[in-house]
């Protein structure tokens, strides 16, 4: 069907809470490897597109392929692929009751099924690349926010993830934590790690993105390479909504 | 006979009886009174609409059953529709069934209360929601359950009395047979309060060490 190589394809996908349309039809093709940024207002569908591309949020109609295995309607097959696509929420949500190094091996243990030892060793592995090891059995609420957000990136990596999506990994914290997440992704994505990112940091959009879309009202209005959508957006509302940026980061 | 013979020769035996017995209807009902209010209430959350009906129905029913009524039902009423406990037995059904609608309670407040996303990065990682619930959001749940869990055993130790009214005798029936053989009302009595006094205030230094161990740092 497909004559290039896509590592995701997302497929027409259409979503509606009540009367509320909140997706009306968005499709998107990620090769191995790239970083895809989602930037756009709020209550236009981000986070709902990324949660349905995992199933935890249920489309009402639309495919998504992971390396070509479809991933709607995988009934309990679904905790297969949720292996395989990491996630990482804007509020971290950490397992309140475990220490770091515990959340990272929960899943490992109870869904991997990997000896206590094994799962341990992988648990601080994955802690020490995002710089954490030192804080392996610290509890949540002992962390700062960018600590705690990077204990949840290792929790996903655990997993070995074939793709990450980041719903504003970084919106709840300030501007030194904030770089601090963003150097780790920034190195995952030079690791080759696919990334879906929704975020409102252009500027790590602008380095780090293979391409960056604009959604607007449940749809992806303008998408491009970072030069193509940052110096010439054709699009009114893109140009308005990355104008409100620059102003912001000035 | 003088006040030491009577405590040393007649209480301290009936006490050590009826002591037992008591420890044995709470150790019997405590465990399983917990689990099956656990049960309940992870039925009553995560249950589908029928279960989760037939949970609350549950819980209404034996919170509002007069516990002496449940076991006078259990006990007298039942042998004539052919069903036969001993004493024993019923009494830990009745106990049981109220102590686990009580805890339902606790424990179903305790699992709306841990927040959503707990549940959601669970099954993000790929888990079961079984798994989610056991591995992520019980643990939790049940630290916040324990001051009402501690309170309910609480009750439990003192409504075992209620045994004695279908002829176990546990502390209360004990003291009240010596009680009455013996004349000697306001000593018995006041010396077995004593005694329950010691168990509640015993459970609860140990439901506060409880806490204090499963608390979560930070
Ligand atoms: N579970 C839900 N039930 C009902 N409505 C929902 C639900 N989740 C999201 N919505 C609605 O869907 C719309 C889009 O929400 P979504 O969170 O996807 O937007 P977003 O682009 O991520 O916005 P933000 O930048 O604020 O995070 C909003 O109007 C929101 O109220
Ligand atoms: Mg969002």
């Amino acid at each position: 069907m497909t004559e290039e190589k896509y590592i995701l394809r997302v497929e027409n996908i259409k979503k509606a809470f009540g009367t509320n349309q909140v997706l009306q039809g968005v499709s998107v093709n990620v090769r191995k490897g790239e970083t895809v940024c989602f930037i756009g207002p709020s209550g236009t569908g981000k986070s709902t597109l990324l949660r349905c591309i995992n199933q935890l949020t249920i489309p009402d109609s639309g495919k998504i392929f992971l390396n070509d295995e479809e991933v709607t309607h995988a009934g309990p097959r679904i905790n297969y692929f949720r292996q395989k696509i990491g996630m990482v929420f804007q509020n971290f949500f950490l397992f309140d009751h475990l220490t770091a190094v515990r959340n990272v091996e929960i899943a490992l243990l109870k869904v991997k099924k990997l000896p206590p030892k094994e799962a341990r060793e992988k648990a601080l592995y994955e802690l020490r690349q995002v710089g954490m090891a030192d804080w392996a059995d610290h509890y949540p609420a002992e962390l700062s926010g960018g600590q705690a957000q990077r204990v949840s990136i290792a929790r996903a990596l655990a997993m070995d993830p074939e793709i990450m999506l980041f719903d504003e990994p970084t919106s709840a914290l300030d501007p030194e934590l904030t770089r601090e997440v963003l150097e780790v992704m920034k190195k995952l994505a030079l690791q080759g790690m696919t990334m879906l990112v929704v975020t409102h940091e252009m500027g790590f959009a602008c380095s780090v993105a293979n391409k960056i879309c604009f959604m607007e009202h449940g749809h992806i209005k303008e998408e491009g390479s970072p030069a193509e959508l940052l110096n010439n957006p054709e699009f009114e509302r893109c140009k308005a909504f990355i104008g409100e940026f620059r102003e912001y980061s000035q | 006979m003088d006040q030491i013979t009577f405590i040393l020769d007649v209480m301290v035996p009936a006490f050590e009886s009826g002591l037992l017995m008591t420890l044995a209807l709470v150790a019997v009902t405590a465990p399983i009174g917990l689990l099956i209010g656990i049960g309940v209430a992870c039925g009553r959350v995560y249950g589908g609409k029928g279960l989760s009906w037939l949970m609350q129905l549950y819980a209404i029913f034996f919170r509002g059953c007069p516990l002496l009524l449940l076991l006078f039902i259990l006990y007298f009423g039942l042998p004539s529709i052919g069903i036969v406990f001993t004493p024993f037995v019923a009494s830990v059904l009745g106990f049981i069934f109220c102590n686990s609608a009580y805890n339902s309670e606790y424990i179903r407040g305790s699992i709306i209360s841990i927040k959503e996303g707990q549940l959601i990065a669970a099954k993000a990682l790929g888990m079961t929601r079984n798994q989610a619930i056991i591995n992520i959001v019980l643990p939790q749940a049940l630290r916040r359950s324990i001051p009402g869990i501690s309170n309910e055993f609480i009750y439990l130790i003192k409504y075992s009395s209620l045994a004695y009214m279908i002829t176990v005798i546990e502390l209360t029936g004990a003291s009240k047979l010596i009680a009455t053989k013996y004349f000697a009302y306001n000593e018995t009595f006041f010396a077995v309060a004593l005694v329950y006094l010691a168990l509640v205030t015993i459970t609860t230094f140990g439901a506060s060490a409880l806490e204090k161990k499963f608390a979560i740092p930070g």
